[in-house]
Protein backbone atom coordinates (compact mmCIF):
# COMPACT_ATOMS: atom_id res chain seq x y z
CA UNK A 1 0.00 0.00 0.00
CA UNK A 2 2.62 2.57 0.89
CA UNK A 3 4.30 1.59 -2.41
CA UNK A 4 1.38 2.75 -4.66
CA UNK A 5 0.89 5.91 -2.39
CA UNK A 6 4.65 6.35 -3.02
CA UNK A 7 4.35 5.63 -6.34
CA UNK A 8 1.64 8.20 -6.96
CA UNK A 9 3.02 11.00 -4.79
CA UNK A 10 6.15 10.80 -6.42
CA UNK A 11 4.58 10.79 -10.11
CA UNK A 12 2.56 13.78 -9.23
CA UNK A 13 4.92 15.99 -8.04
CA UNK A 14 7.64 14.85 -11.13
CA UNK A 15 4.54 15.51 -13.74
CA UNK A 16 3.85 18.85 -11.58
CA UNK A 17 7.57 20.03 -11.69
CA UNK A 18 8.24 19.40 -15.50
CA UNK A 19 5.46 20.96 -16.10
CA UNK A 20 5.63 24.02 -14.43
CA UNK A 21 9.49 24.16 -15.31
CA UNK A 22 8.47 24.26 -19.16
CA UNK A 23 6.17 27.21 -18.28
CA UNK A 24 8.72 28.74 -16.67
CA UNK A 25 10.77 28.85 -19.79
CA UNK A 26 7.86 30.65 -21.30
CA UNK A 27 7.77 33.30 -18.61
CA UNK A 28 11.00 34.13 -19.10
CA UNK A 29 10.59 34.43 -22.55
CA UNK A 30 7.28 37.07 -21.67
CA UNK A 31 8.67 38.47 -19.05
CA UNK A 32 12.39 39.41 -20.17
CA UNK A 33 10.49 40.49 -23.82
CA UNK A 34 8.59 42.81 -21.49
CA UNK A 35 12.20 43.97 -19.90
CA UNK A 36 13.12 45.08 -23.52
CA UNK A 37 9.82 46.34 -24.98
CA UNK A 38 8.92 43.26 -26.79
CA UNK A 39 6.11 40.97 -26.66
CA UNK A 40 8.26 38.07 -26.23
CA UNK A 41 6.28 34.61 -27.89
CA UNK A 42 3.53 35.26 -29.26
CA UNK A 43 2.24 32.99 -32.47
CA UNK A 44 2.10 29.74 -30.86
CA UNK A 45 -0.91 29.07 -29.43
CA UNK A 46 -3.33 32.47 -29.54
CA UNK A 47 -3.46 33.93 -26.51
CA UNK A 48 0.29 35.62 -25.74
CA UNK A 49 1.87 32.09 -27.40
CA UNK A 50 0.63 29.37 -24.35
CA UNK A 51 1.86 26.42 -26.52
CA UNK A 52 5.11 27.77 -27.32
CA UNK A 53 6.94 25.33 -24.52
CA UNK A 54 5.32 22.37 -25.78
CA UNK A 55 6.42 23.44 -29.87
CA UNK A 56 9.93 23.85 -27.90
CA UNK A 57 10.03 20.33 -26.82
CA UNK A 58 8.43 18.57 -30.15
CA UNK A 59 11.44 20.48 -32.01
CA UNK A 60 13.99 19.41 -29.37
CA UNK A 61 12.96 16.06 -29.38
CA UNK A 62 12.91 15.49 -32.86
CA UNK A 63 16.22 17.20 -33.87
CA UNK A 64 19.24 15.28 -35.33
CA UNK A 65 21.29 14.44 -32.43
CA UNK A 66 25.54 14.51 -33.02
CA UNK A 67 28.04 12.84 -30.58
CA UNK A 68 31.73 14.46 -31.78
CA UNK A 69 33.99 11.72 -33.30
CA UNK A 70 36.54 12.81 -30.64
CA UNK A 71 34.27 13.03 -27.60
CA UNK A 72 34.30 10.47 -24.82
CA UNK A 73 30.84 8.78 -25.74
CA UNK A 74 30.10 7.23 -22.49
CA UNK A 75 30.42 10.62 -20.12
CA UNK A 76 29.14 12.34 -23.38
CA UNK A 77 25.95 10.59 -22.88
CA UNK A 78 26.26 10.59 -18.98
CA UNK A 79 26.38 14.34 -18.35
CA UNK A 80 23.05 15.55 -19.20
CA UNK A 81 20.79 12.91 -17.86
CA UNK A 82 23.32 13.15 -14.59
CA UNK A 83 22.33 16.70 -14.55
CA UNK A 84 18.93 16.40 -15.16
CA UNK A 85 18.49 13.75 -12.58
CA UNK A 86 20.34 15.79 -9.99
CA UNK A 87 18.60 19.13 -10.15
CA UNK A 88 15.20 17.16 -10.41
CA UNK A 89 16.03 14.89 -7.17
CA UNK A 90 16.28 18.00 -4.90
CA UNK A 91 12.40 18.50 -5.35
CA UNK A 92 11.67 15.44 -2.81
CA UNK A 93 12.84 17.27 0.32
CA UNK A 94 11.66 20.50 0.03
CA UNK A 95 7.61 20.92 1.52
CA UNK A 96 5.24 22.53 -0.95
CA UNK A 97 2.22 22.62 1.51
CA UNK A 98 2.19 23.62 5.10
CA UNK A 99 2.65 19.81 6.33
CA UNK A 100 2.86 18.00 2.26
CA UNK A 101 6.52 16.71 1.67
CA UNK A 102 7.31 13.27 -0.13
CA UNK A 103 10.18 12.95 1.29
CA UNK A 104 9.85 13.71 5.22
CA UNK A 105 13.04 13.16 7.28
CA UNK A 106 14.65 15.52 10.35
CA UNK A 107 17.87 16.26 7.96
CA UNK A 108 16.22 17.76 4.86
CA UNK A 109 18.59 20.84 4.49
CA UNK A 110 21.37 18.95 4.69
CA UNK A 111 20.32 16.23 1.73
CA UNK A 112 19.21 18.96 -0.37
CA UNK A 113 22.77 20.61 -0.04
CA UNK A 114 24.16 17.74 -0.44
CA UNK A 115 21.84 16.89 -3.54
CA UNK A 116 22.37 19.87 -5.49
CA UNK A 117 26.27 20.07 -4.81
CA UNK A 118 26.34 17.06 -7.26
CA UNK A 119 25.50 19.05 -9.95
CA UNK A 120 28.94 20.44 -10.54
CA UNK A 121 30.17 16.96 -11.48
CA UNK A 122 27.51 16.71 -14.56
CA UNK A 123 28.56 20.57 -15.54
CA UNK A 124 32.18 19.26 -15.63
CA UNK A 125 31.60 16.03 -17.14
CA UNK A 126 29.77 17.48 -20.18
CA UNK A 127 32.82 20.00 -20.90
CA UNK A 128 35.34 17.59 -20.68
CA UNK A 129 33.67 14.72 -22.63
CA UNK A 130 32.97 17.12 -25.65
CA UNK A 131 36.74 17.29 -26.58
CA UNK A 132 35.90 20.86 -27.66
CA UNK A 133 38.39 23.60 -26.28
CA UNK A 134 35.67 26.53 -25.51
CA UNK A 135 33.26 23.90 -23.58
CA UNK A 136 36.09 22.93 -21.91
CA UNK A 137 37.15 26.33 -20.73
CA UNK A 138 33.68 26.78 -19.85
CA UNK A 139 33.22 23.83 -17.61
CA UNK A 140 36.44 24.69 -16.04
CA UNK A 141 35.63 28.17 -15.30
CA UNK A 142 32.19 27.03 -13.68
CA UNK A 143 33.75 24.48 -12.09
CA UNK A 144 35.63 26.79 -10.36
CA UNK A 145 32.78 29.54 -9.67
CA UNK A 146 30.28 26.71 -8.05
CA UNK A 147 32.80 25.12 -6.18
CA UNK A 148 33.63 28.96 -4.73
CA UNK A 149 30.41 30.04 -4.10
CA UNK A 150 29.03 27.14 -2.55
CA UNK A 151 30.72 28.26 0.80
CA UNK A 152 28.65 31.36 1.56
CA UNK A 153 26.04 29.79 0.13
CA UNK A 154 26.46 27.14 2.35
CA UNK A 155 27.33 29.69 5.36
CA UNK A 156 24.60 31.89 4.84
CA UNK A 157 21.66 29.20 4.19
CA UNK A 158 22.64 27.80 7.63
CA UNK A 159 21.72 31.30 8.83
CA UNK A 160 18.06 30.24 9.38
CA UNK A 161 18.77 26.99 10.62
CA UNK A 162 20.56 28.01 13.06
CA UNK A 163 17.84 30.74 14.29
CA UNK A 164 14.86 27.73 13.94
CA UNK A 165 17.73 25.46 15.46
CA UNK A 166 17.16 22.54 13.32
CA UNK A 167 17.93 20.59 9.41
CA UNK A 168 14.11 20.33 9.20
CA UNK A 169 12.68 22.48 6.37
CA UNK A 170 9.18 22.08 8.75
CA UNK A 171 10.44 23.14 11.85
CA UNK A 172 11.91 26.19 10.02
CA UNK A 173 8.49 27.25 8.76
CA UNK A 174 7.17 26.94 11.89
CA UNK A 175 10.25 28.90 13.54
CA UNK A 176 8.92 31.35 11.37
CA UNK A 177 5.07 31.70 12.71
CA UNK A 178 5.73 34.83 14.38
CA UNK A 179 8.33 36.74 12.07
CA UNK A 180 10.05 35.74 8.65
CA UNK A 181 13.66 35.23 8.94
CA UNK A 182 14.29 38.02 6.06
CA UNK A 183 12.71 40.28 8.57
CA UNK A 184 15.58 39.52 11.33
CA UNK A 185 17.48 42.56 12.02
CA UNK A 186 20.52 42.55 9.88
CA UNK A 187 21.40 39.18 9.98
CA UNK A 188 18.45 38.17 7.81
CA UNK A 189 18.93 40.52 5.47
CA UNK A 190 22.76 40.09 5.35
CA UNK A 191 22.20 36.26 4.61
CA UNK A 192 19.46 36.64 2.14
CA UNK A 193 21.53 39.07 0.29
CA UNK A 194 24.15 36.62 0.04
CA UNK A 195 22.42 34.01 -0.28
CA UNK A 196 20.85 35.19 -3.20
CA UNK A 197 24.19 36.74 -4.85
CA UNK A 198 25.77 32.96 -4.29
CA UNK A 199 22.85 30.90 -6.01
CA UNK A 200 23.03 33.69 -8.78
CA UNK A 201 26.85 32.47 -9.29
CA UNK A 202 25.77 28.65 -8.43
CA UNK A 203 23.30 28.29 -11.64
CA UNK A 204 25.28 30.71 -13.76
CA UNK A 205 22.58 33.65 -14.06
CA UNK A 206 23.56 37.17 -14.99
CA UNK A 207 26.08 39.30 -13.62
CA UNK A 208 27.82 35.87 -12.86
CA UNK A 209 27.48 33.54 -16.38
CA UNK A 210 30.95 33.70 -17.36
CA UNK A 211 30.87 29.52 -18.52
CA UNK A 212 27.86 30.89 -20.73
CA UNK A 213 29.92 34.27 -22.00
CA UNK A 214 28.95 34.23 -25.65
CA UNK A 215 31.42 37.23 -26.35
CA UNK A 216 34.13 34.69 -25.15
CA UNK A 217 33.02 31.05 -25.21
CA UNK A 218 30.20 30.54 -27.99
CA UNK A 219 27.72 29.16 -25.81
CA UNK A 220 29.51 27.22 -23.12
CA UNK A 221 30.05 24.13 -21.85
CA UNK A 222 26.68 22.43 -23.73
CA UNK A 223 28.27 23.86 -27.32
CA UNK A 224 28.73 20.06 -28.79
CA UNK A 225 25.24 18.93 -28.04
CA UNK A 226 22.18 19.03 -29.71
CA UNK A 227 18.16 17.52 -29.93
CA UNK A 228 17.55 16.00 -26.91
CA UNK A 229 20.52 16.12 -24.90
CA UNK A 230 20.54 19.77 -24.98
CA UNK A 231 16.70 20.02 -24.14
CA UNK A 232 18.34 18.26 -20.48
CA UNK A 233 20.66 21.49 -20.06
CA UNK A 234 18.30 23.48 -20.42
CA UNK A 235 15.53 21.54 -18.25
CA UNK A 236 18.14 20.51 -15.55
CA UNK A 237 19.06 24.89 -15.33
CA UNK A 238 15.50 26.01 -14.86
CA UNK A 239 14.56 23.20 -12.28
CA UNK A 240 17.59 24.34 -10.46
CA UNK A 241 16.42 27.67 -10.50
CA UNK A 242 13.00 26.99 -9.59
CA UNK A 243 14.23 24.71 -6.83
CA UNK A 244 16.33 27.66 -5.47
CA UNK A 245 13.60 29.97 -5.74
CA UNK A 246 11.32 27.36 -3.50
CA UNK A 247 14.13 27.33 -1.17
CA UNK A 248 14.16 30.62 -0.39
CA UNK A 249 11.05 31.47 -0.12
CA UNK A 250 10.91 28.45 2.55
CA UNK A 251 13.61 29.79 4.37
CA UNK A 252 13.59 33.21 4.47
CA UNK A 253 9.80 34.34 3.64
CA UNK A 254 8.12 31.90 5.67
CA UNK A 255 7.11 29.52 2.95
CA UNK A 256 3.41 28.62 3.50
CA UNK A 257 2.68 31.28 6.15
CA UNK A 258 0.44 33.78 5.46
CA UNK A 259 -3.14 35.35 5.91
CA UNK A 260 -6.48 34.30 4.73
CA UNK A 261 -5.36 31.79 1.13
CA UNK A 262 -4.43 28.24 1.67
CA UNK A 263 -0.06 27.52 2.18
CA UNK A 264 -0.15 25.64 -1.33
CA UNK A 265 -0.83 29.33 -2.70
CA UNK A 266 1.39 31.28 -0.20
CA UNK A 267 4.47 29.33 -1.63
CA UNK A 268 3.73 29.33 -4.84
CA UNK A 269 3.16 33.15 -4.73
CA UNK A 270 6.23 33.98 -2.89
CA UNK A 271 8.11 31.23 -5.43
CA UNK A 272 7.29 33.23 -8.23
CA UNK A 273 7.85 36.43 -6.61
CA UNK A 274 11.42 35.11 -6.31
CA UNK A 275 11.97 33.57 -9.57
CA UNK A 276 11.36 36.84 -11.18
CA UNK A 277 13.21 38.70 -9.19
CA UNK A 278 16.13 36.84 -10.24
CA UNK A 279 14.89 37.30 -13.89
CA UNK A 280 14.74 40.69 -13.50
CA UNK A 281 18.02 40.72 -11.53
CA UNK A 282 19.33 38.96 -14.60
CA UNK A 283 18.06 40.94 -17.48
CA UNK A 284 19.40 44.05 -15.91
CA UNK A 285 23.02 43.60 -14.98
CA UNK A 286 25.96 43.22 -17.05
CA UNK A 287 28.51 40.52 -16.50
CA UNK A 288 31.30 40.49 -14.54
CA UNK A 289 34.96 39.52 -15.07
CA UNK A 290 36.22 36.01 -13.45
CA UNK A 291 38.77 37.25 -11.50
CA UNK A 292 36.29 40.17 -10.09
CA UNK A 293 33.85 37.21 -9.39
CA UNK A 294 36.87 35.41 -7.32
CA UNK A 295 37.61 38.65 -5.24
CA UNK A 296 33.83 39.16 -4.90
CA UNK A 297 33.69 35.26 -3.47
CA UNK A 298 37.06 35.37 -1.39
CA UNK A 299 37.04 38.67 -0.01
CA UNK A 300 33.68 39.75 0.71
CA UNK A 301 31.15 37.22 0.80
CA UNK A 302 32.95 34.58 2.73
CA UNK A 303 34.10 36.42 5.64
CA UNK A 304 30.89 38.46 5.76
CA UNK A 305 29.58 35.09 6.21
CA UNK A 306 31.47 33.46 8.40
CA UNK A 307 30.33 36.63 11.09
CA UNK A 308 27.32 36.10 10.04
CA UNK A 309 26.98 33.14 11.06
CA UNK A 310 28.80 33.33 13.96
CA UNK A 311 26.50 36.58 15.34
CA UNK A 312 23.25 33.98 14.33
CA UNK A 313 25.71 31.40 17.00
CA UNK A 314 25.96 33.75 19.35
CA UNK A 315 22.13 34.92 19.87
CA UNK A 316 21.02 31.49 19.76
CA UNK A 317 23.16 30.55 22.81
CA UNK A 318 22.61 33.65 24.67
CA UNK A 319 18.62 33.09 25.00
CA UNK A 320 18.46 29.53 26.16
CA UNK B 1 10.74 5.26 7.06
CA UNK B 2 8.07 5.32 4.54
CA UNK B 3 10.12 8.71 4.05
CA UNK B 4 12.88 6.71 2.38
CA UNK B 5 10.37 4.36 0.65
CA UNK B 6 9.51 7.39 -1.08
CA UNK B 7 12.56 8.78 -1.90
CA UNK B 8 14.35 5.56 -3.38
CA UNK B 9 10.42 5.57 -5.63
CA UNK B 10 11.29 9.51 -6.64
CA UNK B 11 14.69 8.82 -7.42
CA UNK B 12 13.43 5.49 -9.80
CA UNK B 13 10.91 7.63 -11.49
CA UNK B 14 13.41 10.33 -12.13
CA UNK B 15 16.40 7.92 -13.65
CA UNK B 16 13.62 6.63 -15.63
CA UNK B 17 12.11 9.23 -17.18
CA UNK B 18 15.87 10.74 -18.04
CA UNK B 19 16.74 7.36 -19.70
CA UNK B 20 13.07 6.86 -21.25
CA UNK B 21 13.03 10.55 -22.81
CA UNK B 22 16.29 10.34 -24.11
CA UNK B 23 14.73 6.61 -25.98
CA UNK B 24 11.87 8.10 -27.22
CA UNK B 25 14.25 11.09 -28.66
CA UNK B 26 16.45 8.19 -30.40
CA UNK B 27 13.29 6.58 -31.87
CA UNK B 28 11.85 10.08 -33.45
CA UNK B 29 15.09 12.43 -34.16
CA UNK B 30 15.60 13.63 -37.24
CA UNK B 31 18.47 11.81 -39.48
CA UNK B 32 20.04 13.45 -42.24
CA UNK B 33 20.35 11.20 -45.70
CA UNK B 34 22.97 12.73 -47.08
CA UNK B 35 24.94 13.20 -43.29
CA UNK B 36 28.86 14.87 -43.69
CA UNK B 37 30.98 13.61 -41.24
CA UNK B 38 32.47 17.13 -40.53
CA UNK B 39 29.75 17.42 -38.48
CA UNK B 40 31.23 15.20 -36.48
CA UNK B 41 34.13 17.66 -35.68
CA UNK B 42 34.33 19.74 -32.83
CA UNK B 43 32.75 23.25 -33.14
CA UNK B 44 35.53 25.86 -34.03
CA UNK B 45 33.96 28.23 -35.71
CA UNK B 46 34.35 26.62 -38.88
CA UNK B 47 38.04 26.60 -38.65
CA UNK B 48 40.28 22.72 -37.95
CA UNK B 49 40.68 22.65 -34.47
CA UNK B 50 44.13 22.46 -33.97
CA UNK B 51 45.47 19.86 -31.50
CA UNK B 52 43.06 18.09 -28.72
CA UNK B 53 41.10 20.20 -26.16
CA UNK B 54 42.28 17.86 -23.50
CA UNK B 55 45.79 20.06 -22.28
CA UNK B 56 46.70 21.53 -19.48
CA UNK B 57 44.93 24.64 -17.90
CA UNK B 58 45.49 27.31 -15.19
CA UNK B 59 46.85 25.98 -11.71
CA UNK B 60 44.63 28.63 -10.22
CA UNK B 61 41.87 26.05 -11.01
CA UNK B 62 43.54 23.43 -8.77
CA UNK B 63 44.06 26.03 -6.29
CA UNK B 64 40.38 27.15 -6.11
CA UNK B 65 39.85 23.57 -5.41
CA UNK B 66 41.91 22.76 -2.66
CA UNK B 67 40.73 25.75 -0.48
CA UNK B 68 37.28 24.48 -1.29
CA UNK B 69 37.88 21.52 0.45
CA UNK B 70 39.46 23.38 3.32
CA UNK B 71 36.63 25.44 3.63
CA UNK B 72 33.74 22.60 2.86
CA UNK B 73 34.94 20.42 5.40
CA UNK B 74 34.11 22.88 7.99
CA UNK B 75 30.94 23.88 6.90
CA UNK B 76 30.42 19.68 7.17
CA UNK B 77 31.78 20.51 11.00
CA UNK B 78 28.83 23.28 11.45
CA UNK B 79 26.15 21.15 10.35
CA UNK B 80 26.17 18.73 13.93
CA UNK B 81 26.90 22.28 15.83
CA UNK B 82 23.42 23.70 14.51
CA UNK B 83 21.43 20.80 16.15
CA UNK B 84 23.63 20.95 19.30
CA UNK B 85 24.00 24.47 19.82
CA UNK B 86 20.22 25.42 21.50
CA UNK B 87 20.86 22.37 23.75
CA UNK B 88 24.93 22.98 24.97
CA UNK B 89 24.33 27.55 24.57
CA UNK B 90 27.52 29.58 25.12
CA UNK B 91 30.23 26.95 25.98
CA UNK B 92 29.62 25.59 21.93
CA UNK B 93 29.43 29.01 20.43
CA UNK B 94 32.91 29.12 21.72
CA UNK B 95 34.32 26.18 20.59
CA UNK B 96 33.06 27.50 17.17
CA UNK B 97 34.23 30.61 17.11
CA UNK B 98 37.92 29.53 18.34
CA UNK B 99 38.02 26.86 15.40
CA UNK B 100 36.95 29.18 13.18
CA UNK B 101 39.53 31.78 14.34
CA UNK B 102 42.02 28.84 13.34
CA UNK B 103 40.38 28.79 10.13
CA UNK B 104 40.55 32.65 9.53
CA UNK B 105 44.51 32.37 10.18
CA UNK B 106 44.41 29.41 7.34
CA UNK B 107 42.63 32.03 4.95
CA UNK B 108 44.71 34.65 5.83
CA UNK B 109 47.98 32.60 4.85
CA UNK B 110 46.29 31.51 1.90
CA UNK B 111 45.92 35.18 1.14
CA UNK B 112 49.42 35.91 2.18
CA UNK B 113 50.69 33.16 -0.36
CA UNK B 114 48.72 34.20 -3.11
CA UNK B 115 46.12 31.18 -3.65
CA UNK B 116 43.28 33.07 -4.29
CA UNK B 117 44.83 35.33 -6.48
CA UNK B 118 43.14 35.24 -10.16
CA UNK B 119 46.23 36.71 -12.41
CA UNK B 120 49.64 35.36 -12.44
CA UNK B 121 52.81 37.04 -13.71
CA UNK B 122 54.34 34.68 -15.85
Amino acid sequence: MIYIQGLVQSAILLGAILGIVAYLTWLERKFSGRLQSRVGPYLVGRPHGWLQPIADGLKLISKEDITPSRADRLLFNLAPAWIVVVSLLGFAFLPLTANWVLVNMDLGLLYFTAIGSLLVIGVFAAGWASNNKYALLSSLRSAAQIVAYEVPLLLSLLVPAILAGSLDFKDIIEAQESYWFITFPVIGQISFLIFLLAALAESNKMPFDLSEAESELIAGFNIEYSGMKFAYFYLGEYAHLMAVSLLVSIVFFGGPLGPLLPGGLWIAIKTLAVFLGILWIRWSFLRIRIDQLMMLNWKILTPISFINLLLAGLWVSLNL
Amino acid sequence: MVSYVNLVIYFCLVVLFAIITLFIAKLIRFRDPNFDPVKLQPYECGEDPVGDAWAKFPVSFYLIALVFVLFDVEVAFIFPWILALPKLGLIAFIEMFIFLFILFLGWIYAFKKGALKWERNQ
